[in-house]
């Protein structure tokens, strides 16, 4: 036990002392969370639009006022030439042209059915799949409106109706940030972890000072202990603190039992920790431990259901995504940040959690050698 | 020139026998092109759902027939009060309650209006959001299907999707990993492997050796280059053969273009190891403070223009911002020098500034 005290003492004082990396550990963090959840958000405000109306009725006028009045549109061009709108969107000046044809106001009168074109910029195709929902929508609603005006109540009373009303739960403003914190919460955790983990016994083994702790009597579990608890310390600190600010800066609401997300976090950062500390017994230079580190980062992160959701994925891929711990404690973290689940609730991701932690420490443990 | 010329090999030698660096550092674009290509999309298929029908009759049965045959929703249970809404979305699974007021098919034969409610887990708020606007699409489709005289007045969208048809994804992610592969090697690699020799103490060799400092440096990131160039190559490559992701535009315009941004990945990395002697902080500098905002603030994934104003300005001081840009704009839109002259130039600023800044930075090193 006190060996093991010992090189935790060890490894606070290396921390601390390096002047370099404390800054990075605690305050490049905080910066980012505070950016990129501003940064990381699909909630449109500017489409920019370019109209083309070529029919220029009182209908076609009314519609693209709808357009300027709504508050996602700024429509920064009006022409009647199809090659000058074209012309903005190939130099990417705008997203959007709305293009509505010569004669729409009275083929609609005359033969009930008009059309209106959208030509969307679709190199993202998920900013242009919510730029056509949000553009048809408007549409609709137009259309509504314009029956209601034109048609007497005898010839509406004539349809038959089935009035929709939807609510949206935990989030009834559907306020993009809420759900971002505590995703991009537990990936400043995760890189932190990892990196510092990833790279602590491999720096060892370069400067060379693995030697002298070989030639100590400390026991492979002792050692690996005493690195991964320091970590896990300032790790869990840092979650604490990264929700302190989710709360004070982003309002994000706290419907569960944070004592679920301390125990589960606890879990998750061992599981990290260790994957560091085994990458860092395999590699032998801090470049290669790097990269190795990224490449699994980034592929955990882009599965993990942080910007994308993971039921689009395909079957094989949701498959092999069970084999990804960040995907777990960002479930648990929403669940239980946002709904209120309980324990019950998360057990299936919170129990895979602790499979993965017991195998990787152990795997961790099995590849430390003490020879060099 | 021939000290030069050895330094130079000795630099490829270094990189090419460490084998696993050299695997990754070519197994990863094509690992994370590959896996993304097929795995990451933001289209919504097979979501759970939970309906609660007060009235089971033939009508809310069509209706639900019709939305779980739509392919993107899958019933996963059936609820017998209000009660158990709160109870399925707290379990995770399920992300939306469909909910048939009593009586519906009465009502709609009679007064020629039923109500159905719609509840979205918005903890999920974009998943919501698209997923209440399918069903009130099929709601709607449906409502017409009952109206068998034409209904008067319908407007019809007639959406059409320029430069991506099929709204595939990896669209998005080839210029994004290329910018972010190209930063990762020329700005990362270069830094660390500087950083090495100053840690390792054979920069002291290197400095009191006939070599003049340029040519150091020169060499250092010479090997980098051809390493970086080779990638995006790799990326372009299997972009178009495995997904046909077209290059509409001049390919040696892209590859131009690519060569400039590679030497402002380089420059920074330079600087980046002018300022820091350990390869931890040049690593934790490049990955923390160049890699997440190289995705993020870059307009990779989220649109800069969604984004508060402050951070737009952050955005316009990141170059791969305009890389992306150059390159979405030769190889998808297919626009010539003249549309990205501006994002060229802007480019070939933070070059020179970085080379002059780290130049400066050396010179009071030696001194």
């Amino acid at each position: 036990m006190r060996t093991l005290l010992f090189i935790i003492q060890k490894e606070f004082l290396q921390i601390f002392r390096n002047r370099g990396m404390l800054p990075i550990i605690f305050v490049v963090p905080i910066v980012q969370l505070l950016i990129l959840v501003n940064a990381a958000t699909f909630e449109m405000k500017s489409i920019k639009v370019s109209v083309v109306d070529l029919d220029l009725s009182s209908s076609s006028r009314k519609l693209i006022s709808k357009y300027e009045g709504s508050p996602f549109y700024k429509v920064v061009q009006t022409t009647f030439s199809n090659d000058e709108a074209m012309e903005f969107m190939q130099s990417g000046k705008v997203d959007i042209i709305i293009r509505i044809p010569n004669g729409f106001e009275r083929q609609l009168v005359r033969e009930n059915h008009a059309k209106v074109q959208f030509v969307i910029n679709a190199i993202n195709q998920a900013v242009a799949g919510l730029s056509s929902a949000y553009s048809t929508s408007i549409l609709i609603d137009f259309n509504r409106e314009l029956m209601q005006d034109w048609l007497s109540p005898s010839q509406m009373a004539g349809l038959k109706n089935i009035q929709t009303d939807y609510s949206y739960w935990y989030n009834p403003k559907l306020n993009y940030k809420t759900y971002m914190v505590p995703g991009i919460l537990v990936l400043l955790v995760t890189i932190i972890g990892l990196l510092l983990s990833g790279m602590n016994i491999v720096r060892e083994k370069e400067i060379g000072t693995i030697e002298q702790i070989n030639v100590t009597p400390i026991r492979k579990i002792q050692f690996i202990a005493g690195k991964l608890t320091p970590f896990w310390i300032i790790a869990l600190f840092e979650l604490a603190f990264g929700l302190t600010i989710g709360k004070l800066v982003f309002d994000i609401p706290m419907v569960g039992n944070l004592w679920l997300i301390f125990m589960s976090g606890g879990v998750y950062l061992f599981v990290i920790l260790s994957v560091g500390l085994l990458v860092s017994t395999v590699t032998n230079t801090q470049q290669q431990s790097m990269l190795v580190t990224f490449f699994f980062m980034v592929v955990f992160i882009l599965m993990s259901g942080l910007f994308t959701s993971i039921e689009s994925m395909p079957d094989w891929a949701q498959k092999l995504d069970r084999l990804n711990p960040l995907m777990y404690f960002i479930k648990i973290m929403r669940m239980v940040l946002l709904k209120g689940s309980a324990f019950a609730d998360i057990s299936p991701h919170f129990w895979s959690l602790v499979v993965f932690a017991i195998i990787l420490s152990s795997l961790a443990v099995w590849r430390y050698r003490k020879v060099a | 020139m021939k000290r030069f010329l050895g330094f130079v090999v000795k630099e490829f030698y270094h990189i090419f026998r460490d084998y696993r660096t050299l695997l990754i550092l070519f197994g990863l674009p094509a690992v994370q092109l590959l896996l993304f290509g097929f795995v990451i999309t933001n289209e919504i298929k097979n979501a759970k759902i939970a309906i609660l029908d007060q009235s089971r009759d033939e009508v809310t049965r069509r209706i639900s027939e019709k939305v779980l045959s739509s392919g993107y929703f899958i019933l996963e249970k059936n609820l017998r009060s209000s009660g158990e809404i709160g109870q399925v979305f707290r379990q995770g699974n399920v992300k939306l309650v469909l909910i048939f007021g009593p009586d519906f098919a009465k009502n709609l034969d009679k007064t020629g209006n039923a109500k159905v409610q719609i509840i979205g887990d918005a903890s999920d708020p974009n998943t919501a959001n698209i997923l209440v606007n399918y069903i009130q699409g099929i709601l709607s489709n449906y409502i017409i299907s009952l109206n068998a005289e034409k209904i008067p007045l319908q407007i019809i969208p007639e959406v059409r999707m320029l430069y991506n048809g099929q709204m595939k994804g990896v669209y998005m992610m080839v210029p994004g990993l290329m910018a972010m592969l190209l930063m990762l090697i020329s700005a990362l690699m270069t830094s660390l492997s500087i950083t090495k020799e100053k840690e390792l103490g054979t920069m002291e060799l290197l400095l009191v050796s006939p070599l003049k400092p340029v040519q150091i440096i020169i060499g250092k990131v010479f090997p980098y280059v051809f390493l970086a160039f080779a990638d995006a190559c790799i990326i372009i490559i299997l972009g178009n053969t495995v997904f046909g992701v077209p290059v509409v535009g001049s390919v040696a315009l892209l590859l131009a273009e690519s060569f400039l941004f590679i030497c402002m990945a380089l420059s920074l990395g330079i600087l980046i190891s002018t300022i820091t002697n350990s390869q931890q902080i040049a690593m934790m500098i490049s990955l923390v403070a160049l890699m997440l905002p190289t995705i993020l603030l870059s307009g990779f994934i989220f649109p800069v223009e969604n984004m508060p104003l402050v951070l737009q300005w952050f955005c316009h001081i990141m170059p791969p911002k305009y890389f992306i840009t150059i390159i979405k704009s030769i190889m998808l839109q297919g626009n010539g020098f003249r549309h990205i002259a501006f994002e060229t130039g802007i480019l070939a600023g933070f070059t020179l500034l970085f080379i002059f800044i780290s130049v400066k930075k050396f010179r009071i090193r030696l001194a």
